[in-house]
């Protein structure tokens, strides 16, 4: 995306809400969004979850869990020779099986880009389709609790250290107290930090933090809240929350995304992050993707999982499908 | 000298007004020694046609109204009865035979099985309907409405106005309307009560009264498609099992003859009988 | 190849254990009905399952002195607390062989292994825990104390949900105190024949439960055998009517859970993701073999389009086919009638000039299938807005007003169910309230649970299953003298009332049996 397909995007979304940006306007277009009812969407979601893969499909859907996955650290313990760990882990995900595929990105904390970029060497994408991406969190994660200049000098840094992609967190309380427009400003304000030199443009993800928003009603005003400002992804937690990632909640995101196509015809991505530990989850996601969105959506660039454990879980699931025996811990790797 | 009598003309009562009967029929109401009383107008198809009618478009007012309402509505009836009860004794022994205790009884019993009907009103929903505890996360609750348009053969035996009374009030009681025929031999009481009615607060054609024939009527109330149950308390002299054949081709509730002097006797089920078990689901959720 | 092509998922047949020949149960025993056996079929590969016996009118009658053997020797003088637990245990059995008997009704049926697996099996086992806790409550049942049973009950059942319906017959009838025999339809006795089994392993008394199989005049037989109290009948209204007639001067307790045409009604401010879900639900659920199907959708004009569209777009991920695999939504039409019908009525449909779509799926070669199907600019005065097709159709219809969806709503014979969908509760309740229908599901549908009464209004039928209610259906109040008398009790003298018998009708009776 370059600055003038930004401006574009603006047009579009004020075009949208009848007027700018303010907390009336938005507020008026967002809560004229049809409700969810929690029930028959979380009643979606099981059924959904039961669908059942089996063989040569599920072989598939561990491949391509593996390319989805934001393998991630974002601890207060992080060094550079723990981001050079989950590094090597990355690219080369079963040390056994030279076929297995590579990660979708690293996602680390700000100042641990550069090490991240310095480890993936001739491995990073860096803004080709090639390689992996490196994600940073940004604008004061998890909380967000930080003045505006902070958030954007969070967020210019990392994209300086070379981050591809930039996760940003949306102010809760300002969301809650209906200060929509201040939500929306700080989320184009970001997106303009997220601009390099070149007129490039770092990929920006939208953590809603849908534990903290608490209701789907919320989550889905806050999704349309994300696109309408810009966000190429909407994720669901920082994972710091609890409830994090739910198959409901991503479901009614993915719902959110699949009517902005329906609109507008732009592809939005979607990214549930935290709490998807076993690949018999990350498939109930994929099947979520698949059947309300389609399976378009199941590349790097509009669905991705941010987990940390994630990858292991599949790695022995994989294992077990190519020697038909269950596999055990000792034979994946720790990062 | 004694002052000449003005005699009253009896006749049907529909929709809230008194009609004679479309075909201009009469029949002559004698007393139990064989007296000519009056001569009662004697309904027809078409004047059972006109009362599903009547009773049909007072369904929404009635059963729309608040069952306090209902329930004022419907003591309302026995404290203009009780103002009345001279003349409704004075029909009783003429057309009964009865002694005037016997007959002050029988308005007595009619009285206050009124106001142990009108005190149903706003308590039998409450009694016949509940929550129910599904496994999921839903509100859930069963309540007894009314089935709709209730047509009546009165009780046919002695004891006219209580059998009348007793007939017609426990399907009012839920927000039914009726087509009630009544006593043949003995439907004084009955037009009478249609005039109580008729200055009381019911509304027009909540209650519909045909007197005449219940033979000859009663086969087209069964068979009506726009009536919804049958109620042949007072038809076991009829041939009651056809009327109940032929009200089984819309599925029409019925319930049977009841004989004795104690037919109809008041009670919930009475009540419950006319009414229909609404169940309604709704998601529950905080988020 | 695609994600979404998952690799079937077949349940395994391993786990039945299914015998060649079925005899009737009767008496506690499988013994040869004496009519001619027939065959019942997989309505999705059209292969033979199983050869059933037929009863004729003397195996009824066996049947029916079987029961009335054991409501006399044993059932009636059990005490409440034993026959609860007598109907604990076959709640238990039904756990255990939940998975054997999800796959013998879906393989039977038709009906996809995640509806039998996931709804069907396990509201069977919950009914008759439900029930069994009702068996030492009687008092409670809402007849006073002292309620009594009826006697022998006489219960038909239809296709759509075999052993479910087996269950909402079986389970409250024998926690008040009556013995059964049922009939299950002619395309699907495989259940409850398993059923039996599962009577024998409970060691229920002999004859406590009968299972008759055959078509529908081994049914007719039953139906109006002289010593049965109790008919209880799910199935089409036509043989509801029939019911109602041949019972007519009888002291026969009814109930009839008949046909429906309900609507769905969606509001403009409608959840619109999980209404979708619901239309599905309602219309697709058991590929529309449900007699609360929500079969008509009433949608507010201001959002047609768009429900239409989003609609057939989620229709197009249905998956139909084997209804075995776990991953089936739609299975086969459970017959060949059934399809005729369904088929008929849809050309109706199109010829009266209705827009029809349907959604593009494969369909097996072999078998009874029949793709999802929507219809829309359908008008009320076509055939496919008033008669029940049973089948996976869906008629669209319009309205711009709450009460000109109440009226359209309304304006049909039938009355069992009917849907809302509205985000603003005090319009969902005032809807509700003007339905005349008797279960409402409003943001939801096609919901079933043992406590919650079902039941239709007007043609649909009149009784009530599951709940208080269902059990009161197969109760009489006790004998309580002057208890009814309410104005003044003590001054009367107690008078019997004598409700009419047929006894004393005797040519009228006769008529009514042609």
């Amino acid at each position: 995306m370059t600055i003038s397909t930004q401006l574009a995007t603006r047009e579009r979304t004020l075009s949208l809400l009848g007027g700018e940006a303010t907390d009336a306007n938005l507020r008026r277009y967002l809560h004229g969004i049809p409700g969810i009812d929690a029930v028959g969407l979380e009643q979606r979601a099981a059924a959904l979850g039961t669908r059942s893969i089996k063989t040569t499909s599920k072989a598939r859907a561990i491949d391509t869990i593996i390319g989805l996955i934001d393998l991630t650290t974002l601890e207060g313990a992080d060094t550079p020779g723990k981001v050079r760990s989950l590094v090597a882990k990355a690219l080369t995900p079963d040390p056994g099986d030279p076929e297995c595929p590579r990660v979708a990105a690293v996602c680390v904390y700000g100042d641990m880009v550069p090490y991240a970029v310095a480890a993936l060497g001739a491995a990073h994408s860096a803004g080709t389709d090639e390689g992996v991406n490196v994600a940073a969190v940004a604008t004061a994660f998890p909380s967000g609790r930080a003045s505006l200049a902070v958030k954007l000098a969070d967020t210019a840094d990392a994209v300086a250290a070379g981050a591809d992609e930039i996760d940003m967190v949306i102010d809760r309380g300002a969301f809650l107290s209906g200060r929509y427009g201040q939500v929306f400003d700080e989320i184009v304000a970001v997106k303009s930090a997220c601009v390099r030199p070149d007129g490039s443009v770092a990929h920006l993800k939208v953590i809603l933090e849908t534990g903290e928003l608490n209701t789907y009603d919320n989550v889905r005003r806050a999704s349309w809240l994300a696109i309408l400002a810009g966000g190429d992804f909407i994720k669901t937690s920082t994972g710091k929350v609890s409830p994090a990632a739910t198959l409901p909640v991503t479901l009614s995101m993915l719902e959110v995304v699949r009517d902005w196509h329906r609109l507008t015809g732009e592809k939005i991505g979607v990214k549930p992050a935290g709490g998807i530990r076993t690949s018999k989850d990350a498939i109930k996601y994929l099947v979520t993707v698949a059947e309300t969105v389609g399976e378009e959506w199941l590349v790097p660039s509009l669905f991705r999982f941010g987990a940390s454990s994630l990858l292991n879980d599949v790695l022995l699931q994989r294992q077990k499908l190519t020697t038909g025996r269950y596999s055990g811990p000792d034979y994946v790797t720790i990062d | 000298m004694t002052r000449l009598a003005v005699p009253k003309t009896y006749k049907l009562y529909i929709g809230g007004k008194f009609p004679r009967s479309e075909s201009g029929r009469v029949y002559e109401v004698v007393s139990k020694r064989g007296d000519f009383i009056a001569n009662a107008a004697k309904a027809s198809r078409k004047d059972a046609r006109d009362a599903v009618v009547a009773a049909r478009a007072a369904i929404s007012g009635w059963a729309g109204s608040t069952a306090y309402n209902r329930g004022q509505v419907l003591y309302r009836i026995a404290e203009l009865l009780e103002g009345r009860r001279a003349q409704f004794i004075d029909e009783i022994v003429q057309s009964e035979g009865l002694n005037a205790a016997a007959a002050s009884a029988q308005v007595n019993e009619a009285i206050d099985r009124w106001v142990w009907y009108a005190g149903w009103a706003d308590k039998y929903v409450q009694v016949a309907g509940n929550a129910n505890p599904v496994a999921g996360p839903y509100f859930n609750i069963s309540v007894p409405e009314p089935t709709g348009v209730v047509a009546i053969v009165a009780p046919q035996g002695a004891g006219s106005l209580v059998g009348f009374v007793s007939a017609i009030a426990p399907a009012l009681v839920a927000g039914n309307t009726v087509v009630v025929i009544a006593n043949e031999t003995m439907p004084l009481s009955a037009i009478s009560l249609s005039e109580v009615l008729a200055t009381s607060d019911v509304p027009g054609g909540v209650v519909n009264v045909l007197t005449g024939s219940p033979a000859e009527i009663a086969p087209w109330l069964a068979g009506h498609a726009d009536v919804n149950a049958l109620d042949l308390v007072g038809a076991g002299a009829l041939d009651w099992v056809d009327l109940q054949i032929i009200a089984a081709d819309t599925l029409k509730r019925v319930f049977p003859p009841e004989n004795g002097p104690d037919a109809a006797t008041p009670s919930l089920d009475r009540i419950t009988g006319f009414t229909e078990t609404k169940t309604v689901w709704h998601t529950k959720a905080l988020i | 190849m695609s994600f979404l092509e998952y690799a079937p998922a077949p349940e395994s047949q391993a786990i039945l254990n299914l015998r060649s020949d079925y005899g009737l149960f009767i008496d506690g025993e499988f013994t040869a009905g004496r009519g001619a056996p027939f065959q019942t079929i997989s309505p999705a590969t059209e292969k033979q399952i199983a050869m059933i016996s037929n009863a004729n009118e003397a195996d009824v009658d066996a049947a029916v002195a079987a029961a009335r053997r054991a409501y006399d020797g044993s059932w009636s003088r059990l005490s409440g607390s034993d026959r609860g637990k007598y109907l604990f245990r076959i709640a238990r059995l039904v756990q255990e062989r939940a998975r054997e008997l999800a796959v013998a009704e879906s393989l039977d049926n038709g009906k996809p292994i995640k509806e039998s697996r996931d709804v069907d099996v396990p509201l069977v086992a919950a009914w008759f825990f439900y029930y069994a806790g009702w068996a030492d409550k009687l008092d409670h049942a809402g007849l006073g104390p002292g309620p009594a049973s009826l006697g022998v009950a006489a219960q038909v059942i239809p296709w759509n949900f075999p052993l479910l319906m087996l269950a909402w017959k079986i389970a409250p009838a024998l926690a008040a105190g009556n013995t059964v025999v049922l009939k299950p339809a002619e395309t699907t006795p495989l259940t409850a024949l398993l059923f039996a089994e599962i009577v024998q392993q409970a060691d229920l008394p002999p004859g406590v439960v009968n299972i008759i199989t055959g078509a529908g005049d081994t049914g007719q037989a039953l139906v109006n055998h002289p010593d049965v109290n109790k008919v209880a009948f799910t199935g089409s209204t036509s043989v509801g009517r029939a019911i109602a007639r041949s019972v007519a001067g009888t002291d026969k307790k009814v109930t009839l859970e008949l046909g429906g045409k309900a609507a769905n009604i969606v509001f403009d401010d409608a959840p619109i993701d999980q209404a979708i879900e619901g239309i599905v639900n309602g219309i697709f659920f058991n590929q529309g073999h449900v007699c609360c199907a929500g079969s008509r959708l009433l949608v507010q004009e201001s959002i047609h389009d768009d429900v239409v569209d989003r609609l057939k777009e989620r229709l197009s991920t249905l998956r139909l086919g084997d209804p075995l695999d776990k991953n089936t939504d739609i299975g086969a039409i459970n017959s060949a009638e059934q399809l005729a019908r369904i088929r008929e009525l849809s050309d109706i449909g199109e010829n009266e000039g209705a827009e029809r779509w349907t959604a593009e799926c494969a369909i097996p070669e072999d078998g009874f299938w029949f793709a999802p199907t929507i219809f829309t600019n359908v008008s009320t005065s076509h055939r496919i807005a008033r008669d029940e097709i049973f089948g996976p159709v869906l008629s669209v219809l319009t309205f711009r007003t709450p009460a000109e969806a109440i009226a359209k709503a309304n304006n049909t014979p039938y009355g069992l169910s009917a849907g809302i969908w509205s985000d603003k509760g005090s319009r969902i309740l005032a809807v509700a309230d003007k339905l005349r229908a008797g279960v409402i599901w409003a943001n939801t549908f096609n919901r079933f649970d043992p406590a919650s009464p079902f039941g239709g209004y007007k043609e649909s039928g009149y009784g009530r299953e599951g709940g208080r209610q269902g059990l009161a259906a197969y109760l009489k109040p006790g004998n309580r003298p002057g208890q009814r008398s309410v104005a003044a009790p003590a001054a009367k003298p107690q008078a019997s009332v004598t409700r009419a018998q047929s006894k004393s009708k005797p040519v009228a009776r006769k008529k009514a049996a042609k």
